[in-house]
């Protein structure tokens, strides 16, 4: 604790901050533009200054830049001193020497830091008269778009670019006042987090390149809370709407995820959400009746009705409220939870080592601050992109430590940087091919999927010898295991990385005997276990009170045993076999389909009622932590097209039941739905608490999803009718779809629509809403976490053999592995095409050329790929690509291959 | 560049030139180690390894030896903060040898003529605060001085005062010299430190200072090449004779390279007790004003000093004096300017030097110089706008000491504020009158 003086008041802060950033959560403004919560402290804009006296007695001061000089006990300083407002005036005037007058046309107007910090100044008047200087822009791909005239050079984009995100293609050339940022030429950025620039450049000289194509200020946009569906992680975004389009993604803070940060795939692959073949209305097959909600609803309980027994398949892309009322429709015996058996039982495992385990799962912020690192198996920066991210700051830890040693604290960036050089914290990555976390990794190993679970449990058994040996290692495996194994018992707060991407349940049970041998030997051990989908581990929870798997139910309607099909939101192509979904769907004498895709079960089913997607409705996911996430409702489609009958899974499921049974709907709001969901699965019992319920109030008032700024509200729907019709009414969420509404800082619930304060426009805002900057929402974070660790855990004792000959493992891309991004138009121009990864030995010995056809048969599929020879890949195994009309494989599996012309 | 070296004087010797005597008594360079160690050479060295550190840290620190880049920061107290014992681990020496100062060229000369003794005093000042690696970080331009020190080097291994446990003690020594890129900022030392880990010349966060965290995040001493080359003679004879050696001029200690450049008749540089006056520096040595030409102001010791004027020539030229005159010693080679001379285009020149020298790292000196420049463009062009003098005063404030990341625009501001203060109406000429 320390006290310090600002304009003669007191205050008590940490001490542990600079004076910006304890000035910053008293709630004090001071302008900034080099210093990032993220990113720490460098000194280069000057913008902070104020000024700083030796003691009470001292009347004269000096300028000393806040973001540079610690908040120590008994420190004197003067944010509103002349002579530091004046300075800090000059810093945005000199700044305005080069920027262009082009805030109308500039993407960044209206939530531009630079505009905020301009007004904040006070700079009103340029006294420069002279001409500016002008650069050239890069092409730097599909997501981001330069604009390098606009620069203030604050240094923050290749800070985060290759210091914080580890990126290798971006970096600052020239000098004086022509500094260039960019690429060393035009090209794709190659970072999967190169999205983050749009955030961390106050100004506008990169740009969210998808937002431009159906640009609206953020002003005229309107937002929700919600969570990004692409991956198991659940980071927090805040999708912007206009027109019944999503706009853009921007990142929501939640100080115990995503904190500032997004992966590509999450920011720009919302373009599904707005493509035109989405079903839209109810569709009765060759039929062209128009439905209204109560037709659609006696229609699809009559197709029910005339079944003898039917079954349903949930997803692990849906929230756990529509799985649930999927389940309470057909009955628990009945219902799939969307999975294959094989992932059923990953996920359970998952379940079941989070829940049963010793060991917890740090969130992401406890993870960035892990020691020493092992990645078991899993390619997180394919899998699971932020997590990835957050595993790299881990390896800077060191760094911190040695800082410490010489008094340097942990937001001065720079010494750290030149105190560290090149060293690590340790990171162990065992893979089956190369991964973008490599370049920080202290060793990697390539092998099969066997063999990397045969390399944790002996790790696991160096570090505690009650847990299972492993026979018949190699030498060269015995000295891997030997060397992680200490390095991790080196460490204070080791950290064990995994995942069902390999579909292995060895592995898994490996990194879990590795967590509880070293919770064992008293370590603070994290373990963090990633799934394939955004609702993976949700669908997990929803088992423990039954669920079948997909082929079962699959079968059970091929068989006759069922003739009434519910499927929702699955295109079951993508987690069953084909033949399998063709035979059943063929059988089944109703096939009633929900989703807000048009797959090919949509085209295929008697009715489809038109599910909402995470803009249209709300939910719970669960992520790979066990915290239970709500998304809320960004916009109603049908005020926009009347015609549009959208809405949530859960609704229409629970309203078809209701039908049935003939009774009055009993969930009319989410809270009635999350509650029963709560009462009946004791794994779920505490999810109402994942967010606000709709009672909320904040004096007296709803949280406009809306800015106050927003306009055009009473014109909006003039082409359908010169009468301005009510604005949507939220039942569902203490929001209003209005800019009437509390908005900003008075708003101190976990439910923050969209980043803005008074004299706040850009994401910087954040600020205001957090405890302490950089730290949590007042209100806390969002998310209530479902699941800690038991007192001690059983070891895994099934320890699997090595394989022999070609086997398969699946390869994961962060653009093309998950299926919903990948519909995004502009996703798709990154999506590989498929291919069949093969090692560079197996090529020779295969004889087999580098893009060449081969014919691959697996797990009874085959198909036709043409060749990629991955020199990193492990011999022996067979990549296959986890890409849209590839078979899905698990590993190890036989594979042979054979090439074509 | 041996024809600018003008030293000029006679009786010459160890005892009163420390710096110069051996080029002066050969009449040429001492580029062969057999010619320099008859000239005393290598002598200091033998005698300090047989010292104690400490002592020979002592040494140094009681001659009151100060930095000779320009600020004047005492030697010995530099060394007392890096780090010793058995834990200290890797530490560097580091002689900053990248004389870029606008009408310098002493480090060249003495780089150039005296290779070795520049050497010598590394090896010797690398024993003293124990650093096992040395580095001279030289101009890109002083090609003639790479050449000749990688040579002297060359010759220092073999004959065993540079390696493994030279000169028969557990010392090991290894020198090797860097060329930079040609870039002002790499003066600044740890922007020069930067620059020799391979990273952008941006000059870094202080605290911590190079001998806590320093090149390669490891204790590192940085010295000018002048400062350096004081050493061995100090180790020699003492620090009471170095303290001698100023006659009383100053409270400074040791001898100083003097220089002129300008419309002097005489240019070049000299040896001379440290508080020589400017007057003895231009009328004795430099002969005066060349035929025609009056002295309208100087400028003390480079570019990035305060103008001086003709009533200043008297006061001694050690850092106090001169910083108490309101401006700073800075290299001691005088710059000066004649009355034919116009001060805008003269300050202008600077300026323009300094806004492209740069480095672009924080805003006030990278947008500020160059609006600087355009100003002082349209004053000299006699297109001045009202407010810009006002302008150009508030810049000399906010891009002074303490705003600015490093002191490359404090630097830069003080030719102009000092021409702003002596030459306010040739400022004023240049405002276009209001139409």
């Amino acid at each position: 604790m320390a006290t310090i003086h600002v304009d003669g008041k007191s205050y008590d802060v940490n001490g542990s901050d600079n004076l910006l950033e304890a000035c910053l959560t008293l709630g004090l403004d001071i302008p900034y533009f080099c210093w990032h919560p993220a990113l720490g402290s460098v000194g280069a804009c000057r913008q902070c200054a104020v000024k700083q006296f030796n003691d009470e007695n001292d009347t004269r001061g000096r300028l000393v830049m806040s973001c540079m000089t610690p908040a120590n006990d008994k420190t004197y300083i003067a944010i509103k001193d002349e002579e530091a407002k004046s300075f800090r005036k000059s810093v945005v005037e000199w700044l305005m020497t080069n920027h262009p007058h082009d805030c109308p046309v500039c993407a960044e107007g209206g939530h531009c830091h630079l505009q905020d910090m301009t007004v904040m100044t006070g700079h009103n008047t340029r006294r420069y008269r002279f001409t500016k200087r002008t650069h050239i822009n890069q092409d730097l791909g599909p997501f981001v778009n330069h604009e390098m005239n606009r620069c203030i050079a604050c240094y923050r984009c290749v800070r985060y670019y290759d210091d914080y995100a580890g990126g290798k293609d971006f970096g600052v050339y020239g000098a004086h006042d022509n500094v260039y940022f960019g690429r060393p030429e035009s090209g794709d950025l190659e970072s999967e987090f190169s999205g983050n620039l749009t955030e961390v450049c106050p100004t506008g000289v990169f740009t969210d390149k998808t937002h431009a194509d159906h640009y609206t200020r953020k002003w005229d946009m309107q937002f929700a809370p919600s969570v990004c569906q692409s991956c198991s992680v659940g980071c927090n975004t805040s999708p912007g709407e206009r027109y019944g389009e999503i706009r853009r993604i921007e990142n929501r803070f939640n100080g115990s995820v995503n904190q500032y940060f997004l992966c590509d795939r999450g920011r720009f692959g919302y373009g599904y959400v707005n493509r035109e073949d989405r079903p839209t209305k109810p569709r009765l097959a060759s039929s062209s009746q128009v439905f209204t909600i109560d037709s659609a609803l006696d229609q699809a309980a009559d197709l029910l009705r005339s079944a003898k027994r039917v079954v349903g398949i949930g997803s692990p892309r849906a929230s756990l409220e529509t799985n649930f009322a999927l389940a309470n429709l057909v009955g628990s015996g009945n219902v799939s939870y969307g999975v294959s058996a094989e992932e059923q039982a990953l996920n359970g495992l998952v379940y079941k080592v989070l829940k049963e385990g010793s060991v917890t799962t740090p969130n992401l912020r406890d993870i960035e601050k892990a020691d020493t690192v092992l990645v078991l198996g899993e390619d997180i920066t394919q899998t699971a992109p932020r997590l990835a991210l957050a595993v790299r700051q881990a390896a800077k830890t060191l760094a911190f430590k040695m800082a410490a040693a010489k008094k340097v604290p942990e937001w001065n960036a720079a010494p750290i940087k030149n105190i560290v050089q090149s060293e690590k914290s340790p990171i162990y990555i065992a893979s089956v091919t190369a991964t973008r976390l490599d370049d920080v990794a202290a060793s990697t190993t390539r092998s099969s999927a066997a063999d990397i679970a045969r390399l944790g449990f002996a790790v696991a058994n160096i570090i505690d010898s009650s847990s299972p040996a492993v026979a018949g290692l190699s030498s060269e495996q015995t000295e891997q295991a030997q060397a992680i194994a200490a390095g991790l018992l080196a460490a204070d707060k080791p950290l064990i990385v995994s995942g069902t991407g390999l579909k292995s349940q060895a592995i898994i049970q490996a990194a879990a005997n590795i967590a509880y041998a070293l919770k064992f030997r008293g370590k603070e051990v994290g373990i963090a276990l990633t799934l394939l989908e955004a609702n993976s581990l949700g669908t997990a929870l929803l088992n423990t009170q039954g669920g079948e798997s997909i082929e079962a139910i699959l079968t059970a309607v091929r068989d006759g045993a069922a003739d009434g099909l519910v499927v929702v939101e699955n295109d079951l192509y993508q987690r069953a076999p084909a033949e399998l979904v063709d035979a059943a769907l063929k059988a089944a004498k109703v096939v009633l389909v929900l989703d807000h895709h048009s797959t090919k079960i949509v085209d295929k089913a008697h009715f489809v009622l038109p599910a909402s997607s995470f803009a249209e409705g709300d939910g719970t996911l669960v992520n790979m932590e066990g915290r239970a996430q709500r998304f809320f409702q960004v916009f109603d489609a049908s005020y926009y097209k009347p015609e549009k009958l959208i809405r949530e899974g859960w609704r229409w499921l629970h309203a078809i039941k209701s039908t049935l049974d003939n009774k009055i709907v009993d969930w009319t709001v989410l809270d009635d739905v999350t509650a029963s969901l709560a009462s009946s699965n004791s794994a779920l019992s505490a999810i109402a608490g994942a967010a606000p319920d709709s009672k909320l109030r904040i004096h007296g008032s709803r949280i406009a999803r809306e800015p106050r700024r927003y306009s055009g509200r009473t014109a909006m729907r003039a082409n359908i009718s010169v009468h301005e019709v009510r604005q949507p009414q939220d039942q569902d969420s203490a929001m209003s779809y209005s800019m009437e509404g509390i908005s900003g800082p008075t708003n101190n619930s976990q439910l923050i629509p969209f980043a803005w304060a008074p004299g706040w426009n850009s994401p910087q805002a954040w600020n205001k809403f957090q405890d302490e900057v950089g730290g949590s929402l007042r209100a806390g974070d969002p998310g209530v976490r479902l699941l800690e660790p038991a007192a001690s855990a059983h070891y895994f004792t099934e320890i699997p053999t090595s394989v022999e000959g070609l086997q398969s493992a699946p390869l994961y891309h962060i653009f093309g592995s998950d299926e919903q991004s990948a519909r995004s138009e502009v996703l798709a121009t990154r999506v590989p095409a498929a291919y069949v990864g093969v090692s560079t030995s197996d090529a020779q010995s295969l004889g087999l050329a580098n893009g060449q056809n081969a014919e691959v048969i697996v797990n009874g599929s085959i198909f036709i790929a043409p060749v990629k020879v991955i020199a990193e890949l492990a011999v022996g195994v067979i990549g296959v690509p986890v890409l849209a009309g590839l078979p899905r494989v698990s590993s190890g599996a036989a594979v042979s291959l054979k090439g074509g012309a | 560049m041996t024809s600018n070296v003008n030293l000029g004087l006679t009786n010459v010797g160890p005892e009163t030139h420390p710096l110069t005597w051996r080029y002066t008594k050969s009449g040429k360079a001492v580029l062969d180690i057999k010619e320099y160690e008859a000239l005393e050479g290598y002598a200091a060295l033998k005698k300090a390894v047989a010292m104690p550190q400490a002592d020979v840290q002592a040494e140094v620190k009681a001659a009151n030896l100060r930095g000779r880049g320009g600020a004047g920061f005492p030697t010995g107290i530099k060394w007392s903060l890096i780090p010793m014992g058995p834990d200290a681990g890797q530490k560097y020496l580091v002689c900053n040898a990248d004389e870029m100062e606008p009408g310098t060229f002493k480090d060249r000369m003495l780089m150039e003529e005296l290779p070795h003794q520049l050497v010598e005093a590394m090896i010797l000042a690398a024993y003293a605060i124990g650093a096992t690696k040395g580095y001279i970080f030289l101009r890109g331009e002083y090609i003639l001085a790479g050449q000749r020190l990688t040579a002297a080097i060359d010759q220092a291994k073999a004959a065993g005062y540079i390696g493994d446990n030279l000169l028969g003690t557990d010392f090991s020594f290894e020198l090797h010299v860097h060329l930079g890129a040609g870039r002002y900022i790499c003066g600044e030392e740890t922007a020069l430190i930067n620059c020799l880990e391979g990273r952008r010349a941006n000059p870094r966060t202080k605290p911590p200072f190079p001998q806590q965290a320093g090149a390669w995040g490891k204790p590192t001493i940085v010295n000018n090449v002048e400062t350096l080359m004081n050493i061995p003679a100090i180790l020699l004879r003492g620090p009471d004779w170095f303290k001698g050696l100023s006659q009383g001029k100053s409270p400074d200690a040791g001898t100083k390279m003097y220089g002129i450049s300008g419309r002097a008749k005489i240019t070049g540089l000299w040896e001379l007790p440290i508080g020589t006056t400017g007057r003895e520096l231009l009328y004795t040595h430099g002969g005066g004003m060349a035929d025609g030409y009056e002295l309208m102001c100087w400028l003390p010791g480079g570019a990035s000093t305060d103008f001086l004027m003709p009533e200043h020539l008297d006061l001694a030229m050690d850092y106090d004096t001169i910083m108490k005159a309101g401006s700073r010693m800075g290299t001691a080679l005088i710059m000066v300017v004649d009355d034919k001379q116009n001060i805008i285009s003269a300050v202008r020149n600077l300026e323009q030097f300094f806004a492209r020298e740069s480095c672009g790292w924080c805003t006030p000196c990278r947008d500020g110089l160059p609006w600087t420049v355009k100003i002082l463009e349209s004053i000299e062009a006699g297109e001045g706008q009202e407010g810009d003098i006002s302008t150009l005063q508030q810049l000399t404030r906010f891009l002074g000491p303490g705003k600015t990341f490093c002191a490359h625009a404090p630097g830069a501001m003080e030719p102009l504020q000092s021409a702003l203060k002596f030459f306010p109406a040739e400022f004023t000429k240049g405002i276009k009158a209001k139409a």
